[in-house]
């Protein structure tokens, strides 16, 4: 193989190209049972999988993970996204045996610390948000929409007006909000963002109508600005016999701050892995919790956690009386119990003052941004953000470079791009989230190269088309992936896929 | 606060630089309207050294499997863990990166998720894998939904040993009108029934192999029956292990496979997080869920890796995408992986016969025991016996001699009186001969 290394970047081959049937990093004990009881679909086949020694694995991985950037590595400023950093307490507490070694289904006298755990972090997130109910079991901030929704929907059948199947969605929502409405079955309607990126409340009064079911909200939403008339719409909302679903992604602008319970909000979701500091893991997993208001507590997914004197117990079963009015389950068991220990963990060090302070540094560390960079980059909305700052690519107009040449150039910086080209209401839009775990100095410095770039497309497209260049691969050719799909490794590397 | 780098100091400058001459100048707008500052009823911030303290404390109250003889399983496995996985998923690179949206700085996690796409592929003898779902349970309801859309049928027939969490989320998820479902609960799979029930409105049929109890079935003749009336056959797989032993569901002409992948690379971690996985023929490719990567070449032609096949999903196709799933099991994903490397085809086979050798060890040692039936005829890594008394009762006094003895099946199925006496029992790689004599013993005592 010929040798195509530079320095620190080395180049990894395939597991495939390198892994052996012969090989193991396993020492096992040699089976030595006679006749098997698999029965009549027992088969001794071949099964193609590649091994490594040890060494080897580690060496394999160790040096992909060389070929990603990190929060742990610099700044991370993915709006919508809130990556912050990943206290490793966390990690040490998540891995006690008294929480990763529990078996979900074992006898609750055994796993009395995990229930009370679970209780704990509930009425944390319940203080925190002023909600009444909340339920710990969504897998991800898409499932905790999706367990809101289903609540709804199983709210508005109890009352016999199975005719409501409208849901009302802004521009600006994340591509979750419809997705999850219209897999439900729920007619999605889209509301326009006015001219200062907030909902526009008489498109949305409009479309109020009998068939109306719930609008789903986020807020802050995704141009970083607090919906300033949601005290109004839930009410409107409310009026017209409908449920405010709040998408809670941006959360980490509140917490502490400003409680959900206090804007008419029904049911939200909490991303544990974004507001919460549970890691990111390259996409997951994640946890999303859901609060609920009065209106839809009675209607949680299995299974319900209740206290009876000093003992903790499941509700379990969908037909037992206790959650008779339950909109059904949502998954396997009772949840990521590995994040809930994580994110209690972050909720304790940082305590009720704490947490202020983040929801604070984060909007602090955002309009800084954006006040020392509206002079170069042409922020989208005037007046204060919140925890993350929108511009367009009016700064870019007239230079050739396009948004996603800017952010592929900030790569070469040595920094992550922000979210480009989201939210939609936007043209070119950079969405940049620095969260409160950030220095003052890391800002400084990332202020400093944005000025720098910025002035540098005035000299001519070519440095931002080639970028990124110092990277161990350049800018890739997306289109023929997903023309020719090659979505596995095959033997003598046979094309894959139709 | 030790994870707030601002001082004092910086945020007065800060505010300065904006304009402002407070904090809430920022939050003004909503203080017109709303609360803010509200008074939280909450302790404040603690020290590392209080919150271990606090956590341990409740991690202590826990019985678990390395403080116990431990038998369960139904969903959910104890299986040894090599030190390496933990050590390389908590390198900051893998822990505390994003979803790989700009390729050029993700390579890392996209080539070993299309290693994982790969090395799903070939366990489960499918085409082809997408990057991950949250579980086995919500990989099987996506079957299902997916099922839906391939065949635009709403009918939807689940074996009757099917496990019954997962059967809850199928109906909830996949949005299954009573009517249109057929599900009935009890012990053995009903394969006949199963046939009888599909019609020209089936859209799959779910089946899960080894079922809950235990049992493994050839699944051959459905497919090819399922696949004559133009449905499609879903197979489950709770326990990735089997598959070293157990013909492939693509051998046996399976449409959709969703397995949980927890058995690989994952602590039990008391329900969560886990890694589902989900394969499928290349034809119902466009129809996945989720994130999918591909291979492709950079400006210089050298080969890497992207996230491809993004005009299913939700940030592109917003209402009409094939699901909502945004973040999935990525981390859990790479402990599957990792693990799976370091085993290589001859360790994964040997572990799974490991695992099936120490469940028949344990099968011959339970049968001692008066009175003591097995109902499988047969079995990976756990099975299912009827005892003379109810199996919670069994249960909870076999937990009060440190034996986590299995899953009574009623504690699931809740309405079926049959089965009150069962409980689902696994055994696997992790089981000692000290392990099964302290079940023997405790069985004993509480049958006595």
């Amino acid at each position: 193989m010929k040798n195509s290394n530079k320095g620190l970047n080395h180049d990894e081959p395939i597991l495939f190209d390198i892994g052996g049937m012969d090989k193991s990093g396993v020492d096992l004990n040699e089976p030595t049972f006679k006749e098997n009881f698999i029965g009549e679909c027992f088969e001794d086949r071949e099964i193609g999988l590649p091994g490594l020694s040890e060494p080897e694995s580690i060496r394999h991985y160790v040096r992909l993970s060389r070929k990603n950037y990190s929060i742990d590595a610099g700044l991370y400023p993915l709006g919508s996204c809130t990556m912050k950093h990943n206290p490793r307490l966390n990690e040490k507490l998540a891995r006690l045996k008294g929480f990763s070694e529990v078996h979900p289904l074992q006898p609750l006298s055994t796993c009395q610390g995990a229930l009370e755990l679970i209780d704990e972090i509930s009425v944390w997130l319940k203080e925190l948000t002023g909600m009444k109910a909340v339920t710990m079991t969504p897998k991800a901030g898409a499932q905790g929409e999706l367990c809101g929704m289903l609540a709804i929907k199983k709210a508005i059948e109890s009352r016999n007006e199975c005719h409501r199947t409208k849901v009302l969605v802004p521009d600006s929502a994340h591509g979750t909000n419809p997705a999850t409405a219209a897999f439900l079955g729920f007619d999605v309607v889209t509301i326009k963002s006015d001219k200062n990126g907030r909902l526009n409340f008489d498109d949305f009064k409009q479309n109020v109508d009998k068939k109306f079911a719930a609008a789903m909200i986020t807020n802050p939403n995704t141009c970083g600005l607090f919906e300033d008339d949601i005290i109004e719409i839930s009410n409107y909302i409310h009026d017209a016999g409908g449920y405010l679903y709040c998408d809670g992604a941006n959360f980490n602008a509140l917490v502490g701050k400003v409680r959900p319970g206090d804007l008419g909000i029904d049911a939200m979701h909490i991303n544990l892995h974004k507001t919460f500091s549970t890691p990111h893991g390259g996409g997951g997993p994640g946890s999303g919790p859901v609060v609920f208001s009065d209106l839809l507590k009675d209607f949680c997914p299995a299974p319900l956690l209740k206290k009876d004197e000093e003992y903790y117990y499941l509700v379990e079963n969908l037909n037992d009386k206790d959650i008779d009015k339950s909109f059904g389950r949502l998954c396997v068991f009772h949840g990521q119990m590995g994040m809930f220990v994580r994110a209690l963990s972050y909720m304790m060090s940082h305590g009720s003052d704490g947490l202020r302070q983040v929801s604070e540094d984060a909007v602090l560390n955002a309009n800084y941004i954006k006040s020392s960079l509206e002079d170069v980059l042409t922020p989208a909305y005037e007046g204060y953000c919140m925890h993350e700052v929108l511009f367009n690519d009016d700064f870019l107009s007239g230079t050739g470079v396009e948004t996603i040449d800017f952010a592929k150039a900030l790569i070469d910086k040595g920094y992550h791009p922000m979210t480009i080209y989201f939210p939609l209401v936007v043209h070119g839009a950079l969405l940049v989230e620095p969260t409160e775990t950030e220095s003052k100095n890391s800002i400084d410095q990332f202020i400093e190269t944005i000025r720098e770039l910025a002035s540098k497309t005035q000299d001519g497209e070519e440095f931002f088309k080639k970028a990124p260049i110092y990277t161990p691969i350049r800018r890739l050719d997306e289109t023929k992936a997903a023309r020719n799909p090659v979505l596995r490794w095959q033997k003598n590397d046979v094309i894959a896929a139709e | 606060m030790r994870y707030l780098p601002l001082t004092k100091n910086d945020r007065e400058e800060m505010l300065s630089t904006i304009g402002v001459n407070n904090i809430d100048e920022l939050f003004s707008n909503i203080a017109e309207k709303a609360n803010i500052n509200p008074k939280i009823n909450l302790p404040n911030h603690k020290t590392e050294m209080e919150v271990e303290k606090h956590l341990s404390l409740l991690s202590d109250k826990n019985l678990h499997a390395d403080n116990s003889s431990f038998f369960i399983g139904g969903g959910s496995y104890k299986h040894h863990i090599p030190a390496s996985v933990d050590h390389i998923i908590q390198r900051s690179e893998f822990l505390t990166s994003y979803t790989p949206y700009q390729p050029e700085i993700s390579q890392g996690t996209l080539q070993y998720l299309y290693e994982f796409q790969t090395q799903v592929s070939l366990l489960t003898g499918m085409d082809i894998s997408n990057a991950s779902m949250y579980d086995g349970s919500t990989a099987t309801a996506e079957a299902v939904s997916m099922a839906k859309r391939i065949t635009k049928r709403n009918g939807v027939i689940l074996s009757n040993t099917i496990h019954p969490h997962y059967a809850d989320v199928i109906k909830t998820v996949s949005g299954i009108k009573d009517n249109e479902l057929v599900y009935n609960r009890k012990f053995s799979i009903d394969i006949d029934h199963l046939f009888n029930e599909v019609n020209d409105n089936t859209a799959c049929v779910v089946v899960q192999n080894p079922d809950f109890f235990g049992s493994c079935y050839d699944l051959s003749s459905l497919a090819e029956f399922v696949q004559s009336k133009g449905a499609l056959l879903i197979v489950v797989v709770t326990e990735v292990l089997s598959l070293g032993m157990l013909k492939s569901p693509g051998a046996m002409g399976a449409d959709i496979v969703a397995c949980e992948g927890q058995s690989l690379g994952n602590p039990m971690n008391f329900g969560g997080p886990y890694v589902g996985l989900l394969s499928t023929k290349n034809k119902y490719l466009r129809q996945i869920p989720g994130r999918i990567v591909g291979e492709s070449e950079d400006v210089d032609g050298k080969k890497g890796f992207v996230l491809t096949l993004s005009a299913r999903e939700q940030h592109i196709r917003r209402e009409k995408a094939t699901s909502n799933i945004c973040t999935n099991s990525g981390l859990c994903s790479l402990a599957f992986t990792i693990h799976l490397t370091l085993l290589g085809e001859k360790g994964f086979k040997n572990l799974s016969r490991l695992n099936h050798e120490s469940a028949l060890n344990l099968k011959e040692k339970i049968l001692k025991i008066p009175e003591v039936k097995l109902l499988n005829k047969s079995f990976f890594n756990e099975f299912t016996i009827e005892l003379p008394i109810k199996g919670e009762i069994f249960i909870n006094r076999m937990a009060e001699k440190r034996v986590l003895a299995g899953i009574p099946v009623s504690r699931l199925i809740n309405n079926n009186k049959e089965l009150d006496n069962c409980i689902v029992v696994a055994s696997t790689e992790t089981n000692t001969d000290d392990d099964m004599n302290s079940f023997i013993e405790a069985a004993k005592e509480v049958l006595r």
